[in-house]
């Protein structure tokens, strides 16, 4: 048994909350880049110069990157040979948001109740996915989530007879009526399959993927780069003000499931992507 | 769209609200209102109630921004615009008051569209998710009702060369549908287009 202390947990997901909301990675960067040297609309160009600069000025001056720092959601792995001393897991990864929000100065964007709406003021409770796993590590994944993108977001249950070609229209769909609002441009995670609840939750571990790499499995691969394509002639472009690039990267994960079902999950991503990585 | 930016001062005047054409780029200078979900749902209540807006309605810009606390030494923190359909069902009542101009991201209702028509206003659009770099143009900044929602307070914002754009305008013309018409190319894969 390794034991690892609730308050390392705390500290480490306070830094991890900061660290996101202020440095957007260097996957994130890269691609819009390359989404400047070929997006077509002057508009487009100078919203992607701006975001490019945004970035800049957020890492400089210490600025969030955008005033939605998220709804913080957590994928853990925790090795089953750790024992977490001093507090409950659970506890120590929403007082590390406490206090990450807090010193960061980053926005409380939690409510307590979905129609009282009282704000919770410290951004708690946090969104925790938690997966037990061999080994005596623990391995966080924490990503910001704006409002914006996620209200964007759809899951359908498809009959098994509308087949790929079905999975692929509902995403092109979701991407069309997410437009101006999701802040494109945008990442576009899908899960496939799984039932209900698993396949939203695919979507979501999709986009945790750095941006633009494909999916190991060669045939996914060619479907993210079908949709890519297919997203990108709808001419939403950046900010929804017309042009080229309108998804930076379609990111999919599959599972098997039910005989009588094919579920699908559309989850936005804005450019705002913000996830880090730490492990104890 | 228009290549230049256009210096446009607030509160917007009659005759410049009504100039404004979809696609043009502009500067804002003077003074806007920061408010959003809550407090919208607070000052309609108030206009039904016979009450007054917590800021002179005549010309005022309205920014739908939820910003993040303050560093020190700054004025704000990072400020970009939250999604402006969820403000559409106060909009009007807003408009019908003497306010000229919003300034947010994403579509808008043609309810909103319709109202921007009968009063000479207009939509605008700042860039999303440019929080930090839209900060820097905010100079000053103040609360000035509703304290008690915190980021969703009211504030009187002083903005310096603001970057917009003019989404929709008096005319009735529309940028997000002239923009993706400009620039859509046809579904080659014979799946249906969306739309
Ligand atoms: S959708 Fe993303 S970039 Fe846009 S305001 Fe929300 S968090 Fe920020």
């Amino acid at each position: 048994m390794r034991e690892i202390q609730a308050q390392e947990v705390s500290r480490t997901v306070a830094d991890m909350c900061q660290q996101a909301n202020y440095h957007l990675g260097r996957d994130m960067r890269e691609a819009l880049a390359r989404a400047r040297d070929r997006e077509e609309s002057p508009v487009g160009r100078d919203i992607l110069d701006q975001l490019l600069q945004n970035a800049s000025i957020a890492e400089a001056e210490h600025i969030p990157l955008c005033q939605d720092t998220g709804v913080a959601v957590f994928f853990v792995d925790l090795g089953q040979d750790v024992h977490i001393s001093g507090g409950g897991l659970e506890e120590a990864i929403n007082e590390g948001v406490r206090q990450g929000y807090s010193q960061g100065l980053l926005r409380k964007s939690m409510v307590a109740h979905p129609w009282r709406r009282k704000n919770t003021g410290d951004n708690t409770p946090a969104i925790i996915h938690l997966r037990l796993v061999p080994g005596d590590r623990l391995r966080l994944t924490f990503t910001a989530k704006g409002g914006g993108s996620e209200n964007m977001s759809a899951l359908r249950m498809l009959k098994p007879a509308d087949g790929l070609e079905g999975v692929k229209n509902f995403v092109v769909e979701t991407v069309a009526k997410a437009g101006p609002n999701a802040c494109p441009p945008m990442v576009v995670g899908v899960g496939v399959g799984g039932n209900f609840e698993t396949c939203a939750l695919l979507a979501k571990k999709a986009l945790l993927r750095p941006v633009g790499q494909p999916n190991a499995d060669p045939e996914l691969a060619q479907v993210e780069e079908e949709l890519l394509q297919r997203a990108n002639r709808l001419g939403v472009g950046p900010q929804g003000l017309g042009g080229r690039i309108t998804v930076l990267a379609v990111q999919m994960e599959v599972y098997p499931c039910h005989i009588a079902s094919l579920p699908v999950a559309v989850n936005i991503q804005c450019h705002a992507n913000r996830h880090v990585v730490a492990e104890l | 769209m228009s290549g230049e930016s256009l210096v446009v001062h607030t509160p917007l005047d009659p005759e410049t609200a009504r100039r404004l054409r979809a696609g043009q780029r502009v500067l804002l200078r003077g003074v806007v209102y920061a408010a959003r979900d809550a407090a919208h749902k607070r000052m309609v209540e108030a206009l039904e109630q016979g009450g007054s807006l917590p800021f002179p309605p005549e010309g005022a810009v309205i920014y739908y921004v939820g910003p993040t606390p303050a560093p020190p030494g700054r004025p704000i923190g990072a400020a970009g615009p939250t999604t402006s359909g969820r403000m559409d069902g106060y909009a009007p009542a807003l408009l019908a008051q003497g306010v000229r101009g919003m300034i947010g991201k994403g579509y808008r209702s043609p309810a909103v569209k319709e109202a921007l028509r009968q009063y000479g206003a207009v939509y605008l659009a700042a860039t999303g998710g440019a929080g930090a770099l839209l900060s820097r143009c905010i100079v000053q900044s103040e609360v000035i009702a509703y304290p008690d929602l915190g980021p969703e307070a009211v504030l009187r914002l002083e903005v310096l060369d603001f970057p917009a754009v003019v989404v929709n305008d008096a005319q009735g013309g529309d940028l997000y549908e002239a923009g993706k018409k400009q620039y859509a190319l046809p579904d080659e894969t014979g799946g249906h287009a969306a739309g």
